[in-house]
């Protein structure tokens, strides 16, 4: 019982070195890899993908629905509202804290006023009775 | 970025995606407007969460006088201005993003992206492409606003040198960008701006107000690229994959409109297209006589008609006949007769416009058809209603190959028994061209406000 038990300390040491290998190879890994320069070309590629799925997703919205359409995509483009967010977050006042305040309060005027503008139109679409 | 955050992000994403596709039936559509909410929801609170956002005071206060405008405005407008009412939204997009971006230079450290006069080549480029766009967006779309609410004339305004000037602001603005990436000086960063402003009310102050439609798309387009711009600054894909959406959905939009004209995208955009001027340029005097006919006439015919397709226009939403029409279809129906409606895709001055105002006048999505669905039918059809229309009905536009509007798929109401075509005098359409089928055979004109006409069918009907 005590030579198992022996063992399993010693398996349970080599995996917390090979668990603090592993962590400081990830984080060596993403200081040269993780910069910022590298995001563009993620980006780009997430931007492309993103194209081609708009692409399909709007070719199948109903020519019926293309004012809803312009209402929604008007309201979901302002989810620049998380750069606002984050340029009004920080304590201390000065001239960024305040251009993130406009943003907000314009990407809001735009939230609401777009989904709920939506929303009017789409409860007036109604079935034959 | 915590993984739990690109999580969240990544659901926001995916209910954006799921929103539009909700679109592709009215059914369906009001779940699909709910998960956008929700999507928006879930990426605001994420967004606070982050350990760099403290000032939830300031920022509940400026979201909630941005929540109270917004709402009260939807709540209010009419839906015949819808149009200029989503350009003035798309306009604070492109406002928030020119704040958003210049918040970004004046503070990098809270967008990790450097110091004040160290922010990385890359994330520069980023920062002033999405506020070049983002300015264009906003004073291009004050404009369409403008024209669309009457505040600016809705002619074309061209002169000499126009375009050129356009291109030398272009480049202008790419040299100013070359310039800031180098220096990050804060004096290029405004004058950026500064360009972006002016070049965008150029570009649009020479398109007509009929062209609006593709504009508006166009413009919503933009707002969309500015978005995407923004989320390269912010390394934040969300952003990216919606702007990415508003993008594409925006440039589908207008492609589909300039098809609707049989024009190209770049032919609307040089503008000069209609007005005035065109319609005293194509004012080829014509001596032909239109029949004429009244209200009690048409009441009286299409009582006694089985199938009766009426084609809405830009006028219709003018006149704001939409109600009193739908009460005249009622009533038809009522008889025994078939009404269905036919939607040109280029109708009124936003895509889908029509669908929305029949649809708040109670007509049932079913019974309004688009273009292509419908337009065998009028070969079987005992009366076409033509209201508000006039350039969608040309049958110029098939066999004319001389005239502006050659070449654009128009609804074929000269194939039905008889037309009826509501409208206010003999003027031209926005193309400045005479309509063929005023002078046929089967064709009678109801002159007056579109209004007052159905009123005066409807009257006619109950006698």
């Amino acid at each position: 019982m005590s030579e198992i038990s022996n063992q399993l300390e010693s398996l349970s040491y080599k995996a917390q070195q090979i668990a603090n290998e592993a962590s400081q190879l990830a984080s060596s890994v993403a200081e040269t890899s993780g910069g910022h320069s590298d995001f563009i070309i993620f980006g780009i590629t997430v931007l492309v993908l993103a194209c081609f799925v708009g692409y399909y997703v709007v070719w199948s919205v109903t020519p019926a629905l293309h004012s809803p359409l312009m209402g929604v995509t008007n309201a979901i483009s302002s989810v620049i509202i998380v750069g606002a967010l984050l340029a009004a977050g920080p304590v201390d006042t000065n001239i960024s804290k305040y251009f993130g305040l406009v943003a907000v309060t314009l990407a809001a005027v735009n939230i609401f006023g777009g989904f709920v503008v939506t929303n009017r139109m789409l409860s007036m679409f109604k079935k034959k009775q | 970025m915590s993984t739990l955050t690109t999580a969240a992000y990544l659901v926001s994403s995916v209910l954006f995606i799921l929103s539009l596709r909700g679109l592709s039936h009215p059914s369906t559509a009001r779940r699909g407007n709910f998960l956008g909410i929700l999507g928006m929801a879930i990426a605001i609170v994420t967004t606070l969460s982050n350990p760099g956002v403290l000032s939830y005071k300031e920022i509940g206060i400026a979201f909630l006088i941005g929540g109270l405008i917004g709402t009260s405005i939807a709540v209010k407008i009419q839906m015949t201005a819808l149009p200029q009412l989503v350009a003035a939204f798309h306009s604070l997009v492109g406002l928030a993003a020119v704040f958003v971006a210049a918040s970004a230079y004046y503070n990098p450290s809270a967008f990790n992206i450097g110091a004040v006069g160290s922010i990385p080549m890359g994330s520069l480029i980023e920062m002033s492409i999405g506020t070049a766009i983002g300015a264009v967006t906003f004073t291009g779309s004050i404009i369409a606003f403008g024209k669309l609410q009457g505040f600016v004339s809705g002619n074309p305004l061209v002169f000499k040198g126009q375009h050129f000037i356009n291109l030398l602001l272009g480049l202008g603005i790419i040299a100013l960008i070359v310039k800031f990436c180098i220096d990050q000086n804060q004096e290029l960063f405004w004058l950026i701006v500064f360009a972006s402003f002016v070049i965008g009310v150029l570009l649009i102050v020479p398109i007509g107000g009929a062209d609006m439609p593709v504009i508006v798309s166009m413009l919503n387009s933009y707002s969309g690229w500015a978005a995407a711009g923004i989320g390269f600054t912010l390394s934040n894909n969300l952003l990216i994959i919606t702007g990415a959406l508003v993008g594409s959905s925006g440039a589908i939009l207008s492609y589909i409109m300039c098809k609707g004209m049989n024009r190209s995208f770049l032919n609307v955009l040089l503008g000069g297209f209609g007005g005035e001027q065109a319609a005293s340029a194509g004012g080829v005097k014509d001596d032909r006589q239109a029949k004429q006919g009244n209200a009690a006439d048409a009441a009286f015919m299409m009582k006694n008609s089985k199938t009766i397709i009426i084609v809405p226009g830009y006028g219709m939403a003018v006149a704001q006949a939409q109600h009193a029409l739908r009460e005249m279809g009622d009533l038809l129906k009522a008889a025994g007769a078939e009404v269905r409606y036919a939607i040109h895709p280029v109708a009124g001055r936003m895509p889908g416009h029509m669908n929305v105002l029949l649809a708040e006048a109670n007509v049932p999505y079913d019974e309004v058809l688009e273009l292509d669905e419908i337009n065998r039918d009028f070969s079987e059809t005992d009366v076409a209603f033509v209201i508000g229309a006039n350039d969608v009905t040309n049958p110029a536009a098939k066999t004319d190959k001389t005239s502006a509007i050659y070449g654009m798929p128009i609804l074929d109401v000269e194939n039905a028994g008889q037309v009826f075509f509501v409208k206010r005098g003999m003027a031209s359409g926005y193309a400045g061209v005479q309509n063929e089928l005023f002078f046929r055979d089967n064709t009678l004109m109801l002159f007056g406000d579109a209004k007052k006409v159905c009123e005066d069918i409807i009257k006619g009907l109950e006698n």
